[in-house]
């Protein structure tokens, strides 16, 4: 049977690839909780979220308190960050931080005082969360600045916030954590077991409403190359259950997935999981689903039962090039510099900072960056060996990179017209269905870097889209202002002739001359004679109105003075 | 900050191609064994011409040398031309086909990825139909190895000169009696095959088992996947059984057709080139099943000896259809054919 199941294995090999996941590198020392009140200096960029950036609370030379909220909050718009420690703001200015771009963004830079003072009118702890309703929790979670920890940083109140009538089923947990190199939500199972399942079972209470039957299932899936994490969660499940008594009203279970990048892909959890997919261009809800990270469930707790809004996270600092490599609990803000120092420093002065995983990851080109609520692993290289440069050659076509794409896409003819600058073939091709994994450029024996490719006609087709909708609404804009000036003109013209009309019927009340437009209707007229009782009337009628008129000519000034 | 690239442990295009040759060596080793001089000679020619005509090209169309030389695609191909090409080939047949194969075939359409034809089989099949005579006349075995006599042969079969007379040398492949007995009306036994005699049956069945052996070894290797030899073999085995079936008198059997002439050669070295073959596993199986298919009825019924070089040329021109008809479902997309 076993012989059987590897043949078929061999005949039809599962999308992703096997890699060597260096994960016992950094798993082997505790979790140190590093204080944010020892930092020298702590730089928090305002956009550590998907959206806009958000907005200024605090001004230079202003003392903050732990907890204390530095942006306005605006739910649906962008999400707040808090200071992680007590001190004082030292500057507003645009500061490296992690971002592919290599563009510097705004950050708050805080010097810590040392006293780290909680803020007394920070969020209240809400021990007895249970009872409270999805939308009080929902803004607490928004209040507290929480976004998905896995890396997508999508706020996590607008991932809950799902619209009335879309059925939810499932909550997906994800505990995957495929990329090489990267621990933190491994030793964030092992360690804090419990925290995440209680994050869980809250995020369950928002969502029990969108339940058909009141019933929903929560599967946390976690690769089995964590056996630690995965019976450290069974265990919690297990006491979670004693406690609630023999009937909880949701079912969460803990299923360990096959190891196999990009298993914790949110696609391909959802499939491995479910068997079922997340249609193109939707989301998951789509098909009754919500899924979140690992850590995004314990800062959930942590925000609604503690009140701790999020100031801090797992990050692992790992690589061949650290002392001591570990996990640590590290503030945001803190630069990445002095965390890889907390382990232990660099082993070679010359070595290389990256962020993320091996496979999605980036370079950091310097040691100020800070961490942010998207950094889950910082990992420190030795320089490579003098070796010759990597030299691209033409692609083969021999379909490895088809094969190991977990999105069944085809990456060759996708290089094919990105290379040629063919967006609408590749977009076609579902090039935005490319979840940039990079599985295609690490099979590629002729080493073309297909990822960067299709990252940058990504980004080509972004722009033009904007830069096409933008025409259009000044098109628009241009087109309605015309047809404004239009109208005005058209309206004016009316005016005119009214007005001309008008005059020409007034002057035969003293002559009786008609004038070169003869013809028209009301000068034409028979003038009516003075001893007309009508005429009197009307003439009385206009008079009381211009009296009217005028008394409010004097008024207006009066009143919009007073 | 840059987004890194993903790390490559992976092989690269050179070890790819470096591995297709050590598969190749088993086969090799057997018909130097059985043709002596006359296949060395035919190696070192093939692969030095190939070797510089590559350079050639590289130079004239301004591409850097090390990169491209050294990738060892050219090498694959003029090895697979000289195991295809007669032992004792004339070193101007060698020349025109590494021409065809290497200039016209691979440089001319841009260089090694974006060639639509096979360049091996395009130099065979041009010299196969400019030089039929030359092309079919295979040595004895037994007049051609690692002597004297064979040196005799290698002089008069390469460069024409010495005291032998090459047609003496030479004779027709089992294949090619076959097929001319079939054309004859003649029955399988009474056209006087030798049906099991060494060297001239055996050697070849001895040389396709070879073939395979190397083949199976990449299929371990993953240098190849299982698609193309299996379905091109398939087919073959379909069709021959077919047809022998309804009457074996006339028609060899699927055994006789697996292990003759170019058949392991080709399911394994020759149509599993990927620049030129479908790269979708659906496109894979259709395309090495149409080779399949049209190396049986080029063997039964065409005027050609063997029909490898025509079936997988033929099949390359199907390519792009059959690649854009076989795309995968994309994850999350409904299929293309089913509801
Ligand atoms: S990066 Fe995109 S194309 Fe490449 S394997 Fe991943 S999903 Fe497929
Ligand atoms: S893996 Fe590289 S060489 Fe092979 S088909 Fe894909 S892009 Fe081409």
């Amino acid at each position: 049977m076993n012989r059987l199941q590897q043949l078929f294995r061999y005949l039809f090999p599962p999308h992703g690839l096997t890699l060597d996941g260096h994960k016992q590198v950094s798993t082997s020392r505790e979790v140190t909780t590093l204080a944010a009140s020892q930092c020298s200096v702590l730089y928090l960029p305002l956009q550590q979220h998907a959206g806009s950036k958000a907005r200024l609370k605090v001004a230079v030379g202003e003392r903050v308190l732990r907890g204390q909220c530095l942006t306005w909050i605006e739910p649906g718009v962008s999400v707040p960050v808090h200071a992680p420690t007590s001190g004082h703001v030292l500057a507003i200015e645009a500061r490296p931080v992690a971002h592919p771009s290599g563009l510097s963004d705004t950050c708050i830079v805080l010097g810590p005082d040392g006293l780290d003072e909680a803020d007394p009118q920070g969020l209240p702890p809400l021990p007895d969360y249970t009872q409270l309703d999805d939308a009080t929790l929902r803004c607490r979670i928004c209040e507290a600045g929480i976004v998905g920890l896995g890396g997508a940083v999508f706020p996590a109140a607008i991932k809950l916030n799902v619209k009335p009538d879309v059925p939810i089923r499932q909550l997906i947990i994800n505990g995957a954590e495929c990329e090489p190199w990267i621990t933190c939500d491994d030793m964030l199972m092992r360690t804090r077991a419990d925290e995440i399942l209680a994050g869980a079972s809250l995020m369950l209470q928002v969502l029990a409403s969108h339940a058909p039957d009141g019933k929903l299932t929560c599967l946390i899936g976690i690769e089995d190359n964590k056996p630690e994490a995965i019976a450290s969660m069974q265990t919690a499940l297990m006491a979670l259950t004693l406690r609630e008594g023999r009937s909880p009203p949701h079912t969460l279970r803990v299923v360990p997935i096959p190891t196999r990048y990009p298993a914790g892909g949110e696609k391909q959890l959802i499939r491995q999981l479910t068997g079922q997919e997340v249609p193109s261009g939707g989301r998951p809800a789509d098909i009754g689903m919500i899924c979140h990270n690992v850590a995004t469930a314990r800062a959930i707790y942590r925000a609604v039962a503690l009140g701790e809004p999020l100031m801090s996270r797992y990050v692992t600092v790992t690589g061949d090039g650290v002392t001591a490599p570990a996990n640590f609990e590290v503030p945001f803000g803190m630069p990445v510099g002095e965390l890889v120092r907390h382990a232990g420093g660099m082993l070679e002065p010359d070595c290389t900072l990256n962020m993320g995983g091996s496979m999605m990851g980036m370079a950091l080109h310097s040691e100020q960056v800070p961490v942010v609520k998207a950094t889950n692993c910082i990992r420190v290289l030795r320089p490579l060996p003098e070796q010759a440069p990597d030299i691209t050659l033409p692609c083969i076509r021999c379909g490895r990179c088809a094969e190991a794409c977990p999105m069944s896409l085809l990456p060759q003819q996708l290089f094919w017209h990105a290379h040629a600058r063919e967006l609408e073939q590749a977009e076609a091709l579902h090039l935005f269905d490319c979840i940039e994994c990079g599985c295609c450029t690490h099979v590629c024996p002729s080493h073309i870097p297909l990822v960067s490719y299709y990252r940058f006609a990504k980004a080509d087709i972004r722009s033009k889209r904007t830069a096409r909708t933008l025409a259009d609404q000044a098109r628009t804009r241009h087109e309605f202002r015309e047809q404004r000036l239009e109208r005005a003109r058209r309206e004016r013209a009316e005016k005119l002739a009214r007005h001309k009309a008008a005059v020409k019927q007034s002057p035969p009340t003293e002559r009786n001359i008609p004038d070169d437009s003869g013809t028209a209707g009301v000068a034409a007229t028979p003038p009516p004679a003075a001893d007309d009782p009508r005429n009197a009337a009307i003439q009385a009628a206009l008079e009381r109105a211009q009296a009217r008129k005028a008394a409010l000519t004097q008024q207006e000034p009066r009143e919009s003075g007073s | 900050m840059t987004q890194t690239t993903p790390p490559r442990t992976l092989p690269d295009v050179a070890t790819l191609m470096r591995q297709v040759l050590y598969a190749l060596l088993p086969g090799t080793a057997l018909l130097l064994y059985l043709y002596g001089f006359g296949l060395l000679s035919n190696l070192i020619l093939a692969c030095l011409c190939a070797w510089g005509l590559e350079a050639l090209m590289l130079h004239l169309r301004q591409r850097p040398l090390p990169p491209f030389l050294s990738d060892y695609s050219v090498i694959v191909t003029g090895w697979l031309l000289a195991v295809s090409l007669p032992a004792c080939s004339p070193w101007w047949l060698i020349l025109i086909s590494m021409v065809f194969a290497v200039v016209i075939g691979k440089h001319l359409y841009g260089g090694l990825g974006q060639n639509p034809f096979n360049p091996a089989m395009l130099g065979y099949a041009a010299v196969l139909i400019s030089f039929p005579l030359e092309m079919t006349r295979w040595p004895d075995p037994a007049r051609t190895g690692f002597d004297a006599a064979g040196l005799d042969a290698l002089l008069a079969g390469v460069f024409g000169i010495g005291s032998l007379h090459w047609d003496s040398l030479s004779g027709a492949t089992p294949l090619d009696q076959v097929r001319m007995a079939l054309h004859g009306g003649k029955s399988l036994v009474d056209s006087g095959m030798p049906l099991f005699s060494w060297p001239r049956t055996l050697g070849w069945n001895l040389l396709n088992l070879a073939w395979l052996g190397g083949g199976l070894w990449l299929l371990w290797q993953r240098v190849i996947s299982w698609h193309i030899p299996v379905a091109l073999l398939g087919s073959l085995t379909l069709f021959s059984g077919l047809f022998w079936l309804l009457d074996p008198g006339h028609y060899a059997s699927p055994l006789f057709h697996l292990l003759q002439g170019a058949t392991m050669l080709g399911a394994f070295f020759i149509a599993t080139d990927p620049v030129t073959a479908s790269t979708t596993p659906l496109g894979k199986i259709l395309y090495a099943g149409g080779i399949g298919a049209f190396v049986y009825i080029i063997r039964t019924w065409g005027g050609y000896p063997d029909a490898m070089a025509f079936a997988v040329l033929i099949m390359n021109m199907a390519v792009p259809l059959l690649d854009h008809y076989t795309q995968p479902r994309v994850y999350g997309h409904r299929h293309r054919w089913l509801p």
